[in-house]
């Protein structure tokens, strides 16, 4: 039979997704290993055990100076980010997307605007937003937004014209006006596609997130990798990037339930990523 | 009859107080430098089953988005009633398609009570509570005759092909439009199945006196639903310029259903095929 025709069980899609992460773990495991013959208390590559303990640290030990559980502190800060920021951007790509996908005078005084808007590297206009905004919330939030929104705008606008326009024919032919086509028609047929371009803009909008808190703040899982570097503490950077990983993993995970559970109808086709 | 109740009239003005249901002007229509169709009059009484074939390309679904006001012509005038078309989309007028005609993200029952949504609903177009429950039993009677009660709660993609045309058809009817325009509408259906849909459809016909354009490639379709064929077809061409002239209507057959005729053959009809 064609490898492209044979159907996996479940035991082996499971087997079979989970050997990549096994192999890099044990790869990990071994190299660490080899390095701690020669130096016990090599930084580099610290045993799971060490960075366990960092972790647990970390998370369950109050700092010295701030009295603070730092994991959690810096994951509510860089969330609390994250959310506006990702709020706003989806906000403004539904508004606008929406606008230009189905009026024409919106389309012709906005698209060129955006697309121009989103060709800007955003981390170039960060000392702008620093400048502007001052060093607080507002310049870190403002970089998510202006990074993720103008691609999220394009993406839902482009969604917007792809409706069949016989569907809306036929709505006008039942005698809905332009609201009603919008809220029965258009946004329906939109917020699935919304949820997905929400999901792509999460992974530029964590790469904004954590090059804000780099470059200026006194808090978040960002500023934190790059105040442990240097003291070259692998042993807090890895959990951290593994923590940070996972919490990517799971908002994606949820968006993806979220618009099974709200749009049946849009998953019936067959398998989503 | 009429001499009986109007002897005072003469008679020259009672031809001219029959006003056709649609009439069409010296049309022609260009895409680009494409012309599509050309020098296309026609004057349809109320209550026609007109059905319309032609070759692929003979411009028989733009004549139906002329109708619908999806496209306007380029030269000529569209009467609907002796006034003219309104200039886009509007409930007088029915659509069919034969796909996406209708909605994916809405449950058949969704699909149908959507048009009195429309209605009643706002500038959200959404009924809630007792409205909504009177929306739905007023569309009960319809799904039970379009055999679609059991699957009422299910979405379009869960549905046969002929189950969404059938709720096609019924929720273009819903707000009971003079005119229902059908684009190849039993296009994608089995043999079986669409004489199915015709019976459906010939008793909608007769029941809410519509006038009916259809569109189909099946010819023995359209001499067995119609009462007047309309074949298009290009008269003129130019083989170094295939596109300069367009199509126009070759043959207007008035059907009887009494008769016993034979549908004529593909060659009969298409000119242009048998240039090719």
């Amino acid at each position: 039979m064609r490898i492209i025709n044979r159907k996996l069980q479940r035991r082996e899609k499971l087997f079979m997704g989970a050997t990549p992460f096994i192999a890099v773990l044990l790869l990990y495991v071994v190299a660490s290993h080899i390095r701690r013959l020669d130096n016990p208390a090599d930084k580099l590559l610290p045993s799971l055990e060490t960075m366990g303990a960092s972790f647990w640290r970390m998370a369950f030990v109050a700092d010295k100076r701030s009295g603070d559980l730092l994991l959690w502190t810096d994951t509510f800060d860089s969330l609390m980010r994250l959310g506006v920021g990702m709020g706003i951007a989806t906000t403004i790509a539904l508004v606008v997307g929406i606008a230009i996908g189905f009026i024409p005078h919106a389309r012709s005084s906005l698209a060129p605007f955006v697309a121009t808007i989103s060709l800007i590297p955003p981390i170039t206009i960060l000392p702008i937003l620093f400048i502007v905004f001052g060093l607080g919330e507002a310049s870190k939030i403002m970089l998510i937004v202006l990074g993720t929104a103008p691609v999220m705008v394009r993406s839902i606008a482009q969604v917007v014209m792809d409706i069949p326009r016989e569907m809306i024919i036929k709505a006008e032919t039942l005698g809905a006006s332009v609201w009603q086509m919008i809220w029965r028609l258009v946004l329906p047929q939109t917020l699935p596609r919304l949820i997905t371009a929400l999901r792509l803009g999460l992974v530029p909008g964590w790469i904004f997130l954590i090059s804000a808190e780099a470059i200026a703040s006194t808090g978040g899982l960002g500023y934190r990798i790059f105040l442990v570097r240097r003291y070259l503490a692998m042993d807090v950077i890895l959990p951290y990037v593994f923590w940070i990983t996972l919490l990517a993993f799971i908002i994606d995970r949820l968006l993806l339930l979220l618009s099974k559970r709200a749009f049946p109808w849009h998953h019936l086709g067959g398998e989503s990523l | 009859m009429s001499i009986v109740f109007d002897t005072s009239t003469p008679d020259t003005s009672e031809a001219e107080t029959v006003i056709p249901k649609i009439e069409l002007r010296g049309i022609m229509m260009d895409y680009d430098d494409n012309r599509v169709l050309e020098r296309l009059s026609l004057s349809v009484d109320a209550g026609s089953f007109c059905t319309i074939v032609g070759a692929s390309g003979c411009g028989k679904s733009t004549f139906l988005r002329l109708l619908l006001s999806q496209e306007v012509p380029t030269h000529g005038r569209i009467l609907l009633d002796g006034e003219p078309l309104p200039p886009e989309p509007t409930p007088d007028r029915g659509i069919v398609f034969q796909r996406y005609s209708v909605f994916p993200h809405l449950t058949v029952e969704e699909n149908l009570i959507l048009a009195s949504e429309f209605e009643t609903g706002g500038f959200t177009g959404r009924l809630f509570g007792q409205s909504r429950l009177d929306a739905r039993d007023a569309v009960a009677q319809t799904l039970e005759k379009i055999g679609l009660a059991a699957a009422k709660d299910r979405f379009p993609t869960q549905l046969s092909g002929g189950m969404q045309q059938r709720l096609a058809i019924a929720q273009a009817l819903l707000k009971r439009p003079k005119i229902l325009l059908l684009d190849e509408p039993f296009g994608a259906l089995d043999p079986g199945i669409r004489v199915d849909m015709h019976d459906l459809l010939l008793g909608l016909w007769e029941e809410m006196s519509m006038t009916i354009f259809m569109v189909t490639h099946d010819i023995s379709e359209a001499f067995k639903l119609g009462t007047r064929m309309l074949v298009f077809d290009k008269v003129r061409h130019d083989p170094d310029n295939p596109e300069a002239y367009g199509a126009t209507i070759t043959y207007d057959l008035p059907l009887n259903k009494n008769t016993t005729d034979k549908a004529p053959e593909p060659s009969e009809l298409f000119a242009s095929q048998l240039r090719n």
